[in-house]
């Protein structure tokens, strides 16, 4: 019950927050803009459409993910609430968590809305039947976001929401093109250069494994258990992230 | 005494992480607060109460030495069912409304949906901000602010209260509101740890205080021992002395007011110059009409000890 109050307010802020609409406004915006791009583009009307909106739901989520995730933990301590909240019988693993969590139903919510808009979209231009590979899209875009959620709420734990913004999308965009730096690297004449890619590559989320929207677009199948290898790895590697941040955040002193 | 908070040499050493330097914000602390006492903990701004408070809610890690708080180390979570705490210029949630806010702060201390109710409309009636109850927090002032922030540290019903600043913000009717509170609070048995830099209000409903300063704790004891142990002069009265004792009286006297045979004056120094006094007054022809030492207030003894280091 305790986390859940946490969970609960997280929510309650961001949803009082009008940012978010502006967000979730834009985003379909985008997906709006996308059918008109589809008639301009004469039989490829719902690729664009899948397309364009895969890709703005990705972007606003990321947004999100990032700008309200950096602030999480942040915000409570410049705003000194977080004094209030830690002397309470709550302990700061509960408070990490449930933070975590709290964002992530905004984000679920705010997908939920986009995923209805693309639905709609799909069914009103589709002839076919609405092909439902987007949906399997969309669940790896919320992972995806689920893990980049994580990533700002460690970096959050110990450092300003500017560095842990740069940070968060740092790891985003090594994580997207991690196979691109793989094969810069391999080129390099310099051992240390390839070591350091690699590491890299080991350390961070391969954020690639969630992104399938070239293969809905094109309508190819995705195995299941492709889908399934991915979902664990974004799990867990949430589960690391998130461990991670409550050994710091157990460790942090409340000046 | 049972001690509900107790410390021997707590140390914080804060070590800025750039220049590498180190300042000692408690430096070597011996509390101890016993159960069901008001303790008021004083100190000029940055003599380090803050910090002290900080490290017995385990907001902070000690750098050395020891805390226990109702039994526990501060860091746990055992004991906070049992403790409140109110920060110094408290800040919530600006897109609650107070209820909602205590509702949080129930929910955060495990507390039922029933008892949470209850509870939450009389701490709003006693800390008076009923009517703005719904209202969200970012429309309240600073002093609906401090009020709701006591009734969020009342919430769980805490045996144990740590206010920092309580009065800070608050017009006089809203501090004298807070005294009697936090003496109603002590009546129903509570122990209270509070701090404050307003030497009136803490003279006015303290049992014990702690003077802090750079750190370190410069006196502490009961309030009226602390009191009761200098006195600044001696005021007289005295009537029909003769002009050789007058004179001589004058000499000594801080303070000499003549009107017609009568004299007052204030001599500085204890209460052992009075039978010295009282004989060279007999001796003169006069008669004694008033004697009252004049103790130190707690402002004297706080001046004394904060500007002696």
């Amino acid at each position: 019950m305790r986390t859940r109050a946490v969970v609960a307010n997280t929510f309650r802020e961001a949803i009082r927050d009008k940012v978010l609409y502006n967000l979730v406004f834009f985003a379909l915006l985008v997906m709006g803009v996308s059918v008109v791009l589809g008639k301009m583009t004469l039989g490829e009307r719902l690729k664009i459409i899948q397309d364009v909106s895969l890709a703005g739901m990705s972007v606003f989520g990321l947004l999100i993910a990032i700008f309200v995730g950096i602030g999480l933990v942040h915000k409570e301590i410049q705003r000194r609430t977080i004094y209030i909240l830690l002397a309470k019988p709550i302990s700061r693993r509960r408070f990490i968590v449930g933070k975590y969590l709290g964002l992530m139903l905004v984000i679920g919510l705010n997908m939920a809305v986009m995923t209805v808009a693309l639905l709609a979209l799909l069914a009103l231009f589709s002839p076919t039947g609405i092909p439902w590979g987007s949906l399997v899209a969309v669940v790896l875009i919320l992972v995806e976001l689920m893990v980049v959620t994580a990533v700002a709420v460690l970096f959050s734990t110990f450092s300003t929401p500017t560095l842990s913004a740069m940070l968060t999308l740092g790891v985003w965009v090594i994580g997207r093109f991690s196979s691109d730096l793989i094969r810069l690297a391999a080129r390099s004449e310099s051992p240390a250069l390839r070591g350091l890619v690699a590491l890299v590559h080991a350390l961070l989320p391969n954020l690639e494994k969630f992104d399938v929207k070239h293969l809905v677009v094109y309508g190819m199948t995705i195995e299941p258990s492709y889908v399934a290898g991915a979902l664990l790895y974004g799990l867990l590697y949430i589960a690391f992230l998130l461990g991670l941040a409550c050994v710091i955040f157990e460790r942090r002193d409340f000046k | 005494m049972t001690a509900v908070i107790r410390t021997a040499g707590l140390t914080k050493v804060f070590v800025s992480d750039w220049k590498r330097t180190r300042t000692t914000a408690v430096d070597r602390l011996d509390l101890e607060v016993g159960a069901g006492e008001i303790f008021g903990f004083l100190g000029p701004n940055g003599a380090g109460k803050t910090t002290t408070l900080k490290l017995l809610l385990g907001l902070l890690r000690p750098s050395g030495g020891s805390a226990e708080i109702l039994g526990e180390d501060p860091r746990g979570l055992a004991h906070r069912d049992r403790l409140g705490y109110l920060p110094e210029n408290p800040y919530f949630y600006d897109y609650l409304t107070g209820r909602e806010f205590l509702d949080f702060c129930g929910r955060l201390c495990g507390l039922a949906g029933s008892v949470r109710r209850e509870r939450i409309g009389r701490l709003l009636a006693l800390v008076g901000v009923e009517e703005a109850a719904d209202l969200r927090l970012r429309r309240y002032s600073k002093g609906m602010l401090q009020r709701i922030g006591l009734a969020q540290a009342l919430v769980n019903d805490p045996q144990l209260l740590i206010l920092d600043e309580p009065q800070s913000g608050l017009d006089p009717a809203g501090r004298k509101q807070v005294r009697d509170l936090i003496l109603e609070l002590r009546r129903q048995g509570r122990t209270i740890l509070f701090s404050s830099h307003i030497l009136a209000d803490a003279e006015m409903i303290c049992d014990r205080v702690g003077i802090m300063s750079r750190g370190r704790l410069v006196a502490s004891g009961r309030l009226d021992e602390l009191l009761r142990a200098r006195v600044r002069g001696v005021e007289f009265q005295a009537e029909g002395l003769a002009a050789p004792a007058r004179d001589a009286l004058r000499g000594r006297a801080a303070i000499f007011l003549e009107e017609g045979s009568r004299v007052q004056f204030t001599l500085p120094g204890d209460e052992t110059q009075v039978p010295e006094v009282l004989a060279l007054i007999a001796a003169g022809g006069g008669r004694l009409l008033a004697l009252a030492p004049q103790r130190e207030t707690l402002e004297d003894v706080f001046l004394r000890e904060v500007q002696a280091r």
